[in-house]
């Protein structure tokens, strides 16, 4: 399944990584079964990516990590947010 | 209704200007200002850098102004929030409501920008003398949120 990945806060930063277009496997369901298997990746991937520490947005609307995420949906990860 | 993110510092008067102009229905016009501080804990902020998502930033404050005119009926309200490198004592956001009745305006405003802390992709990074930090949201931030959605405040007045 083919997904667009915005990060966005300090994962970006931290990550090095603005966006990324990535194949997904198309057992992944969730937001959170997505972070899982970005987190395989290992090193600061395990850490910026654990699930305390990131939010999230489907197509531009803020979800939970149970939301459920489809083929060409837009996917951003970042911190919390801190406008204003 | 009308929401700009821009790089550029903005000039308050010109805005309340623009919000203004032509409309005699317009009894109260609040403005907020919110400023980049010299001071975090107990580091000095040497600059921050702010941060957004195209697109759904400017969607959220657009959801946020909507919600915010239908509760206070507000004859217009306007947001501007800036983006990129800023030192201190800048302008990091603007928010203007116009209403007929200054407790609309007012509350209107208040309610605007306890909104745009909690629900509009934006991210600040500091710059201190200790090092560079993520902020975070506050819990304190979310806590005024909340008061809008029980619709009263501590004191058990209504809001």
């Amino acid at each position: 399944m083919h997904i667009q990945l915005l990060y966005f806060g300090r994962p970006a930063d931290h990550l090095g990584i603005a966006q990324e277009h990535a194949d997904v496997p198309d057992h992944l369901t969730t937001l959170a079964e997505l972070l899982a298997w970005l987190r395989l990746r290992g090193g600061i991937w395990q850490q910026e990516l654990a699930d305390h520490r990131i939010r999230c947005a489907v197509n531009q609307e803020f979800c939970e990590l149970t939301a459920a995420i489809s083929p060409d949906d837009e996917i951003a990860f970042f911190s919390p947010i801190s406008g204003g | 209704m009308n929401v700009s993110i821009q790089q550029q510092d903005f000039d308050i008067a010109a805005e309340l200007s623009a919000v203004r102009n032509g409309n005699g229905k317009i009894g109260a016009l609040v403005s907020f200002a919110g400023l980049v501080r010299d001071f975090s804990g107990d580091a000095t902020i040497q600059s921050i850098y702010l941060e957004h998502y195209p697109g759904m930033s400017e969607r959220a404050l657009h959801k946020i102004l909507e919600q915010a005119t239908a509760r206070w009926e507000l004859l217009d309200a306007r947001i501007v929030h800036r983006v990129g490198q800023l030192l201190p004592s800048e302008q990091i956001v603007l928010v203007i409501t116009a209403a007929m009745h200054r407790k609309a305006a007012f509350a209107g405003c208040e309610f605007i920008i306890d909104y745009l802390k909690t629900a509009a992709p934006f991210w600040k990074k500091e710059q201190t003398s200790q090092g560079v930090v993520w902020v975070e949201t506050r819990d304190s931030d979310v806590q005024q949120m909340q008061r809008w959605q029980r619709g009263h405040d501590q004191s058990g007045e209504k809001i």
